[in-house]
């Protein structure tokens, strides 16, 4: 039944498409005389249309009514002016979010462009380079999930004077005699530290593709000329090397930041906020699901978009840009 | 001079190997994590619990695929396979048929607004997915499409459309404008063009796009656990995953082996696909 339906999805859908813009060519040129590079008409309209309804349906009619709901009650009801935003922004669990979603914004963020960085530089110098980017690279083909099991195995916490079955307590006993076990997860004072570890774990791979492709389009001459007029590698890395690769720096942080401040699936499997590692969307999630409050889940996903709302302005005088220099 | 070179060759050499040893280690560092994870799901239950990973190579060996059997067979993982597929498949087919012909039409069609629309996809791109669950829950919920795989298909096509259409975009646009054009003058229509010249010369970028959705959707938890609800029979790997986490956080027997057969197609396809898989990424963050 499953499969049949598998099926029937991958062969209509195509197929119905394809009938459809023949289908809207017919109608049009038996309107008018084709012409086919001629502006105007109805056909881009036509081709555009199902991008244009899904869109339409699933993210920008839904993203206006969620604003408008943020004004509402937990029933969606009654008009309740910003008693949501205050909530928001003044209740002590959720000060406790939006702290997490800042630490997160910024150790995440410095963490994964970090190690991406130190990657990238010095995986170009070795012949091993496929091997050791490949090492780095894969936690990100997998799911969060997937790395919250994993993880959640590397930190698993046994009290001292048992067997240490997770790899983090066991090496830090086996280095030092002295070291008390730490529930890494439930530790106020880890916890968010761990999740954030994964984070940076998981995303490094991305930073560091992105940053070595733009590292390597540096002209090397530009190297080997400043290494000839006596300059330390370090002098180069900070004079050459990261004043040229800044814009790819800012397109990976930029990137870093927007999907950092929607992280959801790695508190949610890790800890599900528990012990004040909450975070933005899983608070949100909360509110939807377990108290059912519509107008403060809706608040709460009001203030993600004006989080990310710079990144978008960003994006968009960067897309500008590219434009008008290739014409 | 002749003492000069060979005090600058050992500095070299010196360096060569700090490098080298920097290196290996933050491969180490970074593989540990799944190589522990993989080695104690061959292991035998009782011995995951009480020995560490690492005592695995200790003699007799025991290895097992037990808890593999297990998991396939009674933890319902066999089922959220197939679920997995179901949802991957059209959700990455959908957005990817609907993304070209818009891609098409902003590259090659005039009409008016077109630079404010295409900003408005531009602008899309960035949107988190949070602030359209409860209208888009509330109109499944209307239309009696909560828990069915049509709810997660639609949602996925529309939330990859954005990015989707703005990686094709890019790469249609970057066709030669006189193969186009030769194709019009031969009166040729724009179906004909999209389809025989277009699609087909566009296929590596749609091979990024392909894998890079494809991950993205398998991967997902979000979008699942909101529109599926949570039942067993339609739960893709991550939900019931993320369900054995919850009831059984310390089976690692079950846990261990779940997260590798949820990892295995997205590796399979890393590996053989890597090519596609980083240029997506690529052409997705990097100026045209």
């Amino acid at each position: 039944m499953k499969l049949i339906s598998l099926l029937v999805a991958v062969t209509a859908v195509p197929a119905l498409l394809t009938a459809y813009v023949y289908l809207a060519e017919r109608l049009i040129s038996g309107k008018r005389q084709k012409q086919p590079t001629a502006g105007g008409g109805a056909r881009p309209w036509l081709w555009l249309a199902p991008a244009f309804v899904l869109l339409a349906t699933f993210l920008v009619y839904p993203i206006i009514n969620t604003i408008i709901l943020s004004f509402r009650d937990a029933r969606a009801t009654n008009f309740v002016g910003l008693a949501n935003y205050v909530h928001v922004f003044t209740d002590s669990g959720m000060l406790v979010v939006l702290r997490n979603n800042a630490a997160w914004l910024i150790f995440f963020t410095v963490g994964t462009l970090g190690f991406g960085l130190l990657m990238a530089i010095l995986s170009d110098k070795v012949k091993w380079e496929p091997v050791a980017k490949a090492a780095i690279f894969i936690p990100m083909a997998i799911s969060f999930v997937a790395a919250g099991v994993i993880w959640r195995f590397m930190f698993e916490y046994r009290p001292a004077g048992e067997v240490q079955i997770g790899t983090i307590n066991a090496a830090l006993t086996a280095l030092n005699p002295q070291f008390e076990p730490m529930a890494f997860l439930f530790d106020t004072r880890t916890n968010n530290v761990a999740l954030i570890a994964v984070g940076i774990w998981m995303w490094t791979g991305f930073a560091m593709v992105i940053l070595s492709a733009g590292l390597k389009g540096i002209p090397t001459e530009l190297i080997e000329a400043s290494r000839i007029d006596g300059a330390s590698e370090l002098q180069i890395f900070f004079r050459v090397i990261l004043p040229l690769a800044a814009p790819t720096i800012a397109v990976v942080a930029t990137t870093l930041m927007v999907n950092v401040l929607k992280i959801f699936d790695i508190v949610y499997v890790m800890t599900n906020g528990s012990l004040g590692t909450e975070v933005i969307a899983n608070r949100m999630y909360k509110e939807l699901f377990n108290y059912r409050n519509f107008g403060r889940a809706s608040a709460i996903a009001v203030v993600l978009l004006v989080a990310v709302a710079p990144v978008m302005v960003i994006n968009i005088k960067r897309f500008r840009e590219s434009r008008k220099s290739h014409g | 001079m002749a003492e000069r070179k060979r005090k600058l060759d050992l500095r070299r050499s010196l360096a060569r190997t700090a490098l080298n040893i920097v290196l290996v280690g933050m491969c180490a560092a970074w593989m540990v994590p799944t190589v522990g994870l993989l080695i104690s799901s061959l292991r035998p239950k009782e011995l995951i619990a009480l020995s560490g990973w690492w005592e695995a190579f200790r003699t007799p060996l025991r290895f097992t695929l037990e808890n593999y059997v297990n998991v396939l067979s009674r933890a319902n993982m066999g089922t959220s396979f197939l679920n997995s597929l179901m949802i991957a498949i059209p959700g990455t087919l959908i957005p990817i048929c609907v993304a070209a012909y818009a891609a098409y039409t902003f590259a090659w069609m005039e009409f008016k607004g077109k630079e404010g629309l295409y900003l408005i996809v531009v602008a899309l791109i960035a949107v988190p997915i949070q602030l359209t669950l409860i209208p888009v829950l509330t109109l499944f919920n209307r239309l009696g499409l909560t828990g069915s795989f049509i709810a997660v298909w639609l949602a996925h096509a529309a939330y990859g459309l954005p990015f989707s259409i703005y990686l094709l975009r890019n790469f249609i646009g970057q066709l030669p404008r006189s193969m186009l054009e030769s194709a019009f003058i031969d009166g040729a229509s724009h179906p004909t063009v999209f389809f025989r010249l277009v699609l087909p010369t566009s296929l590596p970028a749609i091979a990024s796009l392909g894998i890079f959705q494809f991950m993205w959707v398998w991967n997902d938890l979000l979008v699942a656990l909101i529109y599926l609800g949570g039942t067993p029979d339609v739960a893709p790997m991550t939900v019931t995953m993320a369900n054995m986490v919850n009831s059984y956080g310390g089976g690692w027997e079950y846990l261990t082996a779940a997260a590798f057969v949820s990892m295995a197609l997205p590796l399979v396809v890393f590996f053989a696909l890597q090519k596609y898989f980083v240029r997506g990424i690529l052409a997705g963050s990097v100026k045209e």
